[in-house]
């Protein structure tokens, strides 16, 4: 029987680890990621998770260890938040260099100066480049089953990248959810025991991660991009199984809401995506078509999809809880970038909301949506960036 | 102790190569040979693990290497780090019978390597972390870095090092490992039986290989075992071990407590380049640091632990 818990999303990302049958994890506590590694600890100590668990001196080491673990052929977990993540920022490089499936809860946080733990993208959007692939959450259930999701995404042999598994501070770290856990039986059917086609072993000794010549580097890299690739192929035929098998189902790249005939699509990403939702209902019965596509993978970046809803539509209204200095927001960014080169492109306004924890509810997207309609009407973006709720 | 009954003579090492024909090392490099001694000691049941230094370079590049044990070069900083994820997941496997090498220069263990070095050696991880020390960054053309000793020349300190050298291993033993021992592969049966022992022993063993380099160094190609001999009779590196807490000197440094038994230090320098600069007075003083350090070894010799 499927038991249902009620914990926090942190909580439920080391049950997933558990549940998953990690063999390693190596890890380093930063709020508000910590509850995760203590969780770990709780579980590893107790005997109820069964694995090697190396309570590393930084985060550096953290990805570094796994880096080491995965290449001998286990099964890692790591995690982590805002500086130890962008402190990780070059054996991340290295890990999807290795082609290494290390599966990694990024809970997600703003960044210094001032010192602030409360919810932003910036940290794991300024790590886009690095070859990870992102899945950004938008509740606790979504947190465990795309943790069990990533694993059989990230070890096939396919694709061979490591994942972020992307959720916000507090709202998501510490906030209780029901939550249902798979039967173990079931879970172990639908993921077999890491079985990796090359490892560190001295009776096939290779050389990982030596010197490559100008003569070979860009078919390694052109190879990266190519899984980013399969991934995006995979992506949606993995939820949908998995939704099969467990009951849970989440739009694969995209979860869409009301879209087909809306005027206005509002695209989010993880918990603003939920409040969306709930700002689509309200504003529907106000008489707004709008419709709501939260965008569930960053990398690979579902391109494809935006063009298919850029076709019936008049409008994206694009709320992002981070900023690329300079530039505008980072989902902005990627959906213009998208839609280059498309005829018929709807109008794009974007939204910058919700920077170092600053709430965003349903209230702040129902104001974004009547601010935008009325652009719409007017057939003209007045701002191409708006900063929501801002001191002026 | 062991280490004495079972030395054997070089000829009765292993004929096995694993250090492969075309690498890419200097003619004349101190650490190529310790390589293929290190090899020789543990043979191929060996993981290692390598920063960048060096040694990611020797093995030459893609699709070739000239090391013919499993290899995970590593970032230059991580090897410690590494080396801990490596050794948990053979742990994992149930895989007990090969050894796990952390092979890093003097950079990546004295500077930018230190924090996951410090972090492994706390964590009591069982593997071998082996510093090849050639006192420099020599892989980018010869840096000062927290190994070049006082008064050497490299491409950034033009006029000559104003600063001493950390003693690394002593850094090690304030971690209380259970076994460090400095080496040269000059004296390849002491690398080679320390080596032996740091395989057996349980827990974390780290090796300071003096190495020298006649890139960085500034000596001729042919002098690599000599410089490294004149380091050892001079004193300016001293062969040790520090087990279980127990400080030992080996032969034939233990025959040098006394000052007269030691050449002086200026013939050491002498034949290097990189010290060309330095005058009377450095020359001195280093002399003078030298026979403190044996005055502690003294200390350390007739109390035998730390």
């Amino acid at each position: 029987m499927a038991q249902t818990v009620i914990d926090t999303a942190n909580h439920i990302a080391a049950y997933a680890a558990k549940a998953a049958r990690v063999q390693v994890v190596a890890a380093y506590p930063i709020t508000p990621q910590t509850s995760i590694v203590e969780k770990i600890a709780d579980l590893v100590e107790s005997g109820e998770f069964d694995a090697e668990y190396i309570r590393v001196e930084s985060e550096h080491s953290a990805i570094a260890a796994c880096i080491g673990a995965a290449a001998a052929g286990v099964r890692t977990f790591t995690a982590t938040a805002a500086h130890g993540l962008v402190l990780m920022h070059e054996p991340l490089h290295w890990a999807s260099g290795s082609r290494l499936p290390i599966v990694m809860p990024v809970v997600n946080r703003s960044l210094g100066p001032g010192w602030n733990i409360w919810a932003d993208y910036t940290d794991s959007m300024s790590q886009r480049d690095t070859g990870w692939i992102q899945f950004y959450c938008a509740d606790n259930q979504e947190v465990f089953d795309t943790i069990i999701q990533a694993y059989k995404l990230c070890e096939d042999g396919r694709v061979l990248l490591p994942t972020m598994i992307c959720l916000e501070a507090f709202i998501l770290s510490h906030t209780y959810m029901p939550v249902k856990i798979p039967d173990q039986e079931k879970i172990d059917r639908y993921l077999p025991r890491y079985d990796p086609k090359w490892s560190l072993d001295v009776t096939n000794p290779l050389s990982h991660a030596n010197i490559v010549s100008p003569d070979w580097y860009m078919e390694f890299r052109f190879m990266m991009h190519e899984a980013m690739e399969n991934a995006k192929q995979l992506i949606p035929k993995i939820d949908k199984d998995y939704g099969n098998r467990f009951g849970f189902e989440y739009g694969g790249l995209v979860q869409k809401y009301n879209c087909k005939d809306a005027d206005i699509i509002l695209l989010t990403m993880g918990t603003m995506g939920s409040e969306a939702k709930i700002a689509v209902d309200n504003l529907r019965r106000e008489g707004f078509n709008v419709g709501s596509a939260r965008i569930r993978v960053f990398r690979p970046f579902p391109k494809e999809e935006i063009r298919k809803l850029a076709e019936n539509t008049q409008m994206f209204a694009i709320v992002d809880r981070g900023i690329s200095f300079g530039m505008e927001g980072f989902l902005a960014e990627e959906t213009k970038a998208s839609l280059c080169n498309q005829k018929d492109q709807p109008l794009i306004a974007g939204f910058i909301a919700g920077l170092g924890g600053r709430d965003v509810s349903f209230r702040t997207i129902e104001e974004i949506v009547r601010k935008s309609a009325k652009w719409m009407q007017n057939g003209r973006i007045e701002k191409e960036t708006t900063w929501v709720d801002l001191r002026e | 102790m062991e280490s004495e009954n079972t030395m054997e003579s070089i000829k009765g090492l292993s004929r096995e190569e694993y250090l492969l024909k075309g690498h890419i090392a200097c003619a004349g490099c101190g650490p190529a040979i310790a390589l293929r001694l290190l090899f020789k000691a543990l043979g191929n049941k060996v993981i290692l693990v390598v920063p960048a230094c060096c040694s990611s370079v020797i093995p030459g590049p893609y699709p070739h290497t000239s090391f013919a044990v499993p290899v995970q070069n590593v970032i230059f900083e991580a090897t410690g780090a590494t080396a801990s994820g490596v050794v948990a997941a053979l742990r994992r496997r149930g895989v007990d019978d090969v050894t796990v090498v952390g092979w890093a220069g003097d950079g990546g263990t004295f500077d930018i390597g230190i924090q996951a070095l410090s972090g492994a050696a706390e964590r009591e991880t069982n593997f071998i972390y082996i510093c090849y020390d050639n006192e420099a960054y020599g892989n980018t053309g010869v840096q000062r870095s927290g190994a070049t000793p006082y008064g050497a020349w490299t491409t950034t300190t033009p006029t000559g090092k104003r600063e001493r050298k950390k003693d690394m291993a002593f850094i090690m033993a304030a971690h209380r490992i259970p076994y460090i021992a400095t080496a040269c592969p000059s004296y390849p049966m002491d690398f080679v039986s320390k080596l032996r022992k740091a395989k057996r022993m349980e827990g974390m063993s780290f090796i300071h290989l003096l190495a020298p380099c006649p890139t960085g160094w500034r000596y001729d190609i042919s002098k690599t075992v000599e410089i490294g001999r004149l380091a050892v009779q001079t004193g300016v590196w001293a062969l040790f071990e520090i087990e279980l807490g127990k400080f030992k000197l080996n032969p034939p440094s233990n025959q040098l407590l006394e000052k007269a038994k030691r050449k002086p230090v200026k013939e050491y320098l002498a034949l290097q380049g990189r010290f060309r600069n330095l005058t009377n007075d450095d020359i001195e003083q280093k002399q003078i640091w030298v026979d403190k350090d044996w005055e502690r070894y003294y200390d350390l010799a007739s109390n035998k632990s730390l």
